[in-house]
């Protein structure tokens, strides 16, 4: 009951918050996407052990396929590359068949992308699994700033949004409360039942996982293809919502999303389902504050903030809680030593 | 048939041979003992024979198939489990979760991965873990347990495994006595009710001569002697080896 | 591309100078690499901030050329200042996070690793940055291969600070204290090394030996506030591939890959050189994995 008037609530609110702050829709947008950047690595890395840096990867192709497709659709590479973007003729028709299409192809190219790296890189246990991804991000950025065709290290400009559909931040803001949700209850559907457990294993003891015949790789697999899944729809999303796509600085931003998303989860409290979110929202707002209260130095603030989360607060705010409050978690010695006193006691409740 | 049959199982790492053509085998339903002094290459053996690392020469078969080939979990699948020496768990799931994710892997298809766990499952956890008398731990995360006690939901996971063949590398290694009678009892009970057939490493004598119908005992990774616990017992080569006289 | 690779075969002369400039470089990647390899080794810790301490030291080296210091003296100026960044960062983050789990240690000093580029962004700007030695070059094979002499000399020095280091290790009363505690922490705690003391050293020497290589690099080649992760990567792949015990392994690696990299950024074209290195970090890694999967063992 308590839940069900929490869950109205909470539809109220996030459908309400674009037309209470118009101001903000851009950063309340972000802050899905923030949310949803958090939720995709715990399900790699706090929920099955596997600290991804290269997540990020998926963001950006997705990012560049939904670009191309939109630019590819209705204009020819030359024309485009002439105005930059600057053209006002895409309908509202033409932009959202664009947009979606392009995101749709996203998801199911960065799946495929996903089976076939996972193949290779998947194998790596521990902080080989992690520096390897970390090379792969970089190298994704560097190999997308030399092809011409996604317009090479100056990038692509997305196309520009026609605003008699509805305000630009409006819209984004939905996409992206959309697909935030999605992750979220996506996330919670698939750990709710053998694959939360089997991932769990993995993440405690591959080996002995291993050892007791679960099919690791296919988890594992799977896995990274629902994380790549969800940040290639949000990469084709946020490439229009940025309306300018660079290779290194957005896209394939390894020093920036790819190490804020690892953080939130941690902030969060990482291996939990509210964590992630709960972090998100924490780190969006006190990054937004960095931004405007230490401008020219936030981001040496925001890196001053990542070796303080982690050295100081590795286990999180849900970790926080579950170290000082087991029992809130469930987590307590019972009085009864056999099946049959347990079902008595059971019965007697 | 044997249940599984090992023959001329040979295993080197570089120059040092940990197993010279070793030949065992364990019948269906029985538990059978595998001693032999410190270095004698047992936990080798017991790698080779789950597929921990590939055999050098000579062939191992579980019911009739080769499966000297295959990895780990393909083994695992087929019915035949290992305990490890240094006790394993997931340290941070409850023994419930524990238990839950032991549920056998044979026949999964890919929409499996998103199974629920059904009530009898639960109802089986509840048994299985009163078996091995951790009934009232059940929520704990296995990681907070005892490092003694950790043994038990190790042997609580195998049995929900339903293995056909157990190979346990040292049950009671760093338990106490009073406990060590416990575990025998339930070894003894999960191969009478549940029929797994047991392969047993022990450095307890008087653990393995109760335990065991028939005893091999490797020296120098190669097999010394084998025959019923009394034979064994009185073997001047066993005693030798035991003693460092080899 | 094939059209360069067409000019290494009609030109060989080509080849010769690749591989000049790809040794001589690879010593400086073989130095930091070294170092890399001993917090690894002695710590247990990847330091991601690897690179940025080269970077650093190459921007000391700079500044204090810039006051009018000789540059003779950038080397082990960088070097003590170096040491002493080091040791900061030790007793600020390090100590804190060498008994956690590996994760937790390598985000960490990514962090720091973020948090010096953005540093040294505000404090130096984003441009790229040399320092002109002043020395000669020497044109060899009828002027067709040019050797500058500031790489040689950095890379002897390259070297002889290497076997410093090294009998520095081997020797010196620390040095011991060091490798024992590098095989076996527990038992050097017990027999009364103070191994938090030791940690510390590590940790310094191996950013006063990422200093030195800085100041080698500002001369050589040059340094930019976001330069230094392909730096760490590169110490990563060597050290991965020589193993963390063998030093002879590293300087071969660290040469190799210099030499890679230099017909890489040739054949492919200089704005792949970069993307060269990091792709050869992931294959490299799944490579060596896929090998010992068929032994049924994995990279740990």
């Amino acid at each position: 009951m308590r839940n069900t008037i929490l869950l109205v609530l909470g539809t109220i609110i996030a459908f309400a918050v674009p037309f209470m702050f118009p101001a903000y829709q851009n950063q309340f947008a972000m802050l899905w996407l923030m949310i949803l950047f958090a939720l995709t690595w715990d399900l790699m890395g706090g929920q099955m052990g596997y600290n991804s840096f290269g997540n990020v990867v998926f963001f950006g192709v997705g990012m560049y396929i939904t670009a191309v497709i939109q630019r590819d659709l209705y204009f020819d590479i030359e024309e485009y590359a002439h105005v930059a973007g600057r053209i006002d003729a895409l309908t509202p028709d033409q932009y959202l068949t664009g947009i979606f299409l392009g995101m749709g192809v996203s998801g199911i190219v960065t799946v495929l992308v996903a089976i076939i790296l996972g193949a290779g890189i998947l194998g790596l246990r521990g902080h080989y699994f992690a520096i390897c991804t970390l090379g792969l991000t970089i190298a994704a950025g560097e190999i997308a700033s030399g092809i011409d065709y996604i317009g090479a290290g100056s990038g692509i400009v997305t196309p520009v949004f026609p605003t008699e559909l509805m305000a630009k931040g409006m819209f984004f803001y939905f996409v992206f409360m959309v697909l935030a949700v999605g992750t979220f209850l996506t996330n919670k559907w698939m750990l709710a039942g053998r694959f939360g457990l089997a991932v769990n294993a993995i993440r405690d003891d591959e080996d002995k996982a291993e050892a007791m015949g679960i099919r690791t790789k296919r988890y594992k697999t799977m896995a990274w293809a629902t994380s790549a899944f969800f940040l290639s729809m949000a990469g084709g999303a946020a490439g229009n919502l940025f309306g300018f796509i660079d290779p290194i600085n957005v896209a394939f931003a390894g020093a920036t999303f790819g190490v804020w998303m690892v953080l939130m989860a941690i902030l969060g409290g990482k291996g939990t389902i509210w964590g992630p979110v709960i972090g998100a929202a924490i780190f969006h707002i006190t990054q937004e504050l960095f931004w405007t209260y230490l401008f020219g130095w936030q981001r040496v603030a925001l890196g001053a903030m990542i070796v303080g989360i982690v050295v100081f607060f590795p286990q999180g705010i849900m970790g926080f809680l579950r170290q000082h409050w087991p029992h809130l978690f469930g987590h307590k010695v019972d009085e009864q030593t056999t099946v049959e006193q347990g079902a008595t006691k059971e019965s007697e409740a | 048939m044997s249940m599984l049959q090992v023959s001329g199982a040979s295993k080197r790492f570089g120059g040092v041979i940990a197993n010279e053509k070793i030949s065992l085998e364990v019948p269906e339903g029985k538990i059978i003992g595998l001693i032999g002094p410190n270095g004698s290459g047992k936990t080798t053996l017991f790698n080779s024979i789950v597929g921990y690392h590939p055999l050098d020469d000579g062939s191992i078969r579980f019911e009739g198939q080769e499966i000297s080939h295959l990895r780990v979990p393909e083994i695992a699948r087929l019915g035949m489990l290992r305990t490890f020496q240094q006790t394993r768990i997931y340290g941070k799931m409850t023994c419930v979760q524990n238990m839950q994710i032991s549920k056998p892997n044979r026949n999964e298809g890919l929409m499996s991965m998103f199974d629920r766990f059904p009530k009898e499952d639960l109802a089986r956890i509840d048994h299985l873990l009163e078996f091995v008398g951790l009934y009232s731990k059940r929520n704990l995360l296995a990681g907070d347990l005892s490092f003694g006690q950790q043994k038990l939901p190790e042997f609580a996971m195998a049995l929900m495994n339903e293995p056909k063949l157990l190979l346990l590398d040292e049950p009671t290694a760093g338990i106490n006595p009073t406990l060590i009678n416990g575990l025998i009892d339930r070894l003894k009970r999960a191969n009478e009710e549940m029929g797994i057939t047991l392969l047993v490493i022990e450095h307890n004598m008087r653990v393995i001569m109760n335990l065991a119908e028939h005893i091999y005992c490797l020296a120098h990774g190669e097999m010394l002697a084998e025959g019923k616990p009394e034979e064994i017992q009185n073997d001047q080569r066993v005693i030798d080896a035991y003693l460092g006289a080899h | 591309m094939i059209a360069n690779l067409s000019i290494l075969f009609d030109a060989p002369i080509f080849v010769v100078q690749l591989l000049i400039d790809g040794l001589l470089i690879g010593a400086l990647f073989a130095l930091v690499a070294y170092g890399m390899a001993l917090v690894w080794g002695v710590m247990n810790i990847i330091n991601i901030a690897q690179g940025e301490f080269v970077i650093l030291g190459g921007y000391v080296a700079l500044t204090v050329a810039n006051w009018g210091v000789p540059i003779v003296l950038g080397l082990p100026i960088s070097f003590i200042v170096l040491f002493l960044v080091g040791w900061a960062v030790y007793r600020a983050v390090i100590c804190r996070v060498v008994d956690e789990d590996l994760f937790i240690s390598i985000l960490a000093t990514f962090g720091i690793s973020i948090l010096f580029q953005q540093l040294m962004n505000q404090m130096f700007t984003a441009d790229v940055r040399t320092l002109q030695s002043g020395l000669d070059t020497w044109f060899l094979f009828d002027d067709m291969v040019t050797v500058s002499q500031i790489k040689v000399v950095s890379f002897v020095s390259a070297i002889v600070f290497g076997v410093a280091v090294m009998i520095f290790m081997r020797r010196s009363r620390l040095g011991q204290a060091i490798r024992a505690t590098a095989q076996n922490a527990r038992a050097a705690r017990i027999m009364g090394i103070d191994t938090d003391r030791v940690y510390a050293m590590t940790y310094s020497i191996n950013a006063a030996i990422c200093g030195a290589a800085g100041a080698l690099v500002v001369m050589t080649w040059f340094v930019q506030p976001f330069a230094g992760l392909a730096f760490t990567v590169r110490s990563f792949m060597i050290v991965v591939i020589a193993g963390l015990g063998n030093l002879g392994a590293v300087a071969v690696s660290g040469l190799t890959l210099g030499t890679l990299e230099n017909f890489a950024g040739f054949i492919l074209g200089a704005e792949f050189q970069m993307a060269f290195i990091f792709s050869l970090l992931v294959v490299i890694l799944v490579w060596r994995n896929y090998r010992l999967g068929r032994e049924r063992k994995v990279l740990r």
